[in-house]
């Protein structure tokens, strides 16, 4: 029979094989649901994986897409890698950037129709201000009154959402639209618009945030006294209280600067690809972000590939809706079930596994 | 009697039927942390159980055939919750989070082609003169059999707990699974049916949704009931009869909403559909703050996997 024996310490080489393991089973499964909703898998994982990179036909768009679509997801999940580690759930990501979004879209069209070069500058900054109060509220609730941060990030979602909905239908709705909802169309207002920097590439100012916060939270984790607190605290929390970590601090800064970046990723997203504050406007980004933070091993690299990989599914599921009508759901299950072999190929790192001979079990 | 033209019996009659879904999948997730075990993907079994039991009720015209569809398939998908958490050993926060964000993306694969289907209508228990009592007739005796049986089974998951033995092992795994592990129960086998019985609860609450409450199936129907019935356990401080207390409680909220965007209120709408998830909120700060607070009573080995080394 097989048992498993817990290692020392976690196996470095099974740290870094695991994505890749995951990500290949999950190929495989999702390729018997594909074949289960009568596709072809193995045309259906090449249109998702391989087409919008090297098509001729699509690459020329899709490629773009590959930045925009991660750029939002890395800002997402490099916030939510740094709580991870220090054992703090933020699992409401989704609604610090809807409030980021509307926020950053709030105080730009405040000023409508100026045309001053500051605008955007605000806005970024109204942005992530925005996403960092939406991150306060379940951070101030655990440190003053240790209410669960899980359920009150998640619950605030629901209500960023109404919220939102509020906005696109009064406050911000374009006075201009006919009465649609909606607000003015923020990419199109040279001072506000969050401009491609080189046409063609879908590079915008998110991606380069995007970039900024790898390398940030790299350095962060590796060479500053919070990082190591902050891997402390996850890996030994009574070792951090001796060492004189204060969880409440650490609560705070890490649910402060997941927010903030999550609210940055909804100002860039909102005055460049979405373009404006609608009902529809969140696209679960804040969701898929936590697969992103866990198949990057919750390390800013490994986050930089693993919300390209996410993107991808992105860009590819959408093509294959459109070449081979694949549902857009089947997409939305296949990248849960990502986390699902993430999860599980993750006993290989810290537990060895041993055939059990009987000597073994009679001792 | 009517306030501001809610007619008060219509209102507690219909916050009964409100708050089925989220009192069944609350007792079914008291009994797993009882058990030690924190599953936090109670709204992807929720929505799997509201698919798969619409599913089944409108291909066999019954409803209590689809009842146990929807339980059927939120314990599928918990299977995989078992697997890893109990064998493979993975951390329950994260395992339940996949769970719910697989389960929303799952049950809408599943659910294409089920828009705007009417589901077969659940009947209201025929109590014949009772329901013409004054009132109470309306209160009381004008539900379909769902509503009395989450009722049942609140009573029935107390008394287990409370008075049986199989009761008293499973608060023993729940506080220490070590030492109810040194006394030879089987941690592992006793939590995967501790699991098991929680998804059947939340497979139940979901069923009900998409067959009574709603009833037909959209995508995302079950709109963070999960995450309420979550909260709602902690609000109960595991106690089972707090669990009804709480779920009337959020029931009557989400209905006296509902009632006044029908009537018209001044309030935007979008203000009065968000105020369930911020009461929810309030009341989590509420018991969880202060010197009697909820989470003292929280099982011991919520949490945590049990590896036996020895």
């Amino acid at each position: 029979m097989l048992v498993l024996e817990k290692r020392p310490t976690p196996s470095k080489g099974w740290a870094w094989g695991t994505p890749f393991l995951a990500v290949a089973l999950t190929m495989i499964a999702g390729g018997a649901m594909f074949a289960l909703l009568g596709k072809d898998p193995v045309e259906a994982i090449r249109t998702i994986f391989w087409d919008p990179l090297f098509n001729a036909q699509f690459a020329s768009y899709s490629r773009p897409q590959l930045l925009v679509k991660a750029a939002p997801l890395i800002l997402i999940a490099i916030g939510l890698s740094l709580g991870f580690r220090a054992g703090i759930w933020n699992i409401g990501a989704e609604g610090q950037y809807i409030m980021g979004a509307v926020f950053g879209a709030a105080a730009g069209l405040a000023l409508y129709p100026a045309e001053t070069r500051w605008i955007f500058p605000l806005m970024i900054v109204a942005g992530a201000f925005g996403g960092f109060l939406w991150a306060m509220i379940p951070a101030i609730l655990k440190t003053k009154f240790r209410t669960n941060e899980i359920l009150v990030s998640l619950l605030l979602v629901y209500v960023a959402e109404n919220i939102l909905a509020s906005m696109a239908l009064g406050a911000l709705r374009n006075p201009e639209g006919g009465g649609f909802p909606g607000s003015r169309n923020l990419s199109q207002w040279p001072a506000a618009a969050n401009k491609e920097l080189i046409a063609g590439t879908g590079l915008h100012w998110g991606v380069v945030a995007a970039v900024i916060a790898v390398i940030a939270a790299y350095v962060l984790l590796q060479r500053h006294i919070l990082g190591f607190q902050i891997k402390l605290s996850g890996q030994a929390p009574r070792a951090a209280r001796f060492a004189g970590v204060k969880p409440e601090t650490l609560v705070v800064l890490c649910m402060g600067l997941s927010g903030a970046l999550a609210g940055l990723a909804g100002v860039f997203e909102v005055a460049g690809p979405a373009g404006q504050i609608s009902i529809d406007f969140n696209q679960g980004y804040g969701f898929t972000a936590i697969i992103v933070a866990f198949l990057g091993r919750l390390h800013p690299v490994g986050i930089l590939l693993a919300g390209l990989l996410m993107a991808l599914t992105y860009i590819g599921g959408e093509l294959a809706q459109f070449m081979l009508g694949l549902p857009s759901a089947a997409i939305q299950a296949f990248q849960g079930m990502l986390l699902f072999f993430l999860l599980a190929v993750d006993v290989l790192s810290n537990y060895r596994i041993r055939l059990a001979s009987f000597g073994r079990e009679a001792r | 009697m009517e306030i501001f033209g809610i007619n008060i019996a219509v209102l507690i009659a219909s916050l009964m039927v409100a708050s089925v879904p989220i009192m069944l999948a609350a007792i079914g997730e008291l009994v797993v942390e009882k058990a030690g075990v924190l599953n936090l993907g109670v709204e992807g079994m929720m929505i799997m159980g509201a698919i798969c039991g619409f599913i089944t009720a409108v291909h066999t015209g019954s409803p209590m055939v689809g009842f146990l569809g929807g339980a059927a398939g939120a314990m599928a998908l918990s299977l995989v919750f078992i697997l890893l958490t109990q064998v493979f050993l993975a951390n329950q926060v994260a395992t339940g989070l996949a769970l719910t964000l697989f389960g929303l993306g799952l049950s809408s694969l599943l659910g294409q082609g089920y828009n705007g289907i009417k589901p077969p209508r659940l009947g209201d228990v025929p109590f014949g003169p009772l329901e013409n009592i004054p009132f109470f007739g309306r209160v009381l005796f004008t539900h379909d059999i769902m509503v009395y049986a989450s009722i049942a089974i609140v009573a029935a998951v107390w008394a287990v707990l409370k008075y049986s033995r199989a009761g008293l092992i499973l608060r023993a795994v729940g506080e220490s699974h070590d030492a109810a592990h040194a006394l030879g129960y089987k941690v592992v086998r006793i939590r995967i049916l501790a699991i098991l019985f929680g998804a059947a609860m939340a497979g139940l609450g979901g069923a009900y949704v998409s067959l009574v409450r709603v009833p037909q199936w959209t995508d995302g129907i079950t709109a963070g009931a999960g995450w309420i019935a979550l909260a709602i356990v902690v609000f109960a401080s595991w106690k089972p009869w707090r669990v009804l207390i709480g779920a009337y409680l959020f029931g009557g909220i989400t209905v006296l909403q509902l009632n006044l965007q029908a009537a018209g209120a001044r309030i935007p709408v979008e203000y009065l559909s968000m105020s369930p998830y911020l009461i929810t909120i309030l009341v989590l700060v509420i018991m969880s703050s202060g010197r009697g607070r909820a989470s003292l009573n929280a099982p011991a080995a919520l949490g945590q996997n049990f590896h036996a080394s020895r």
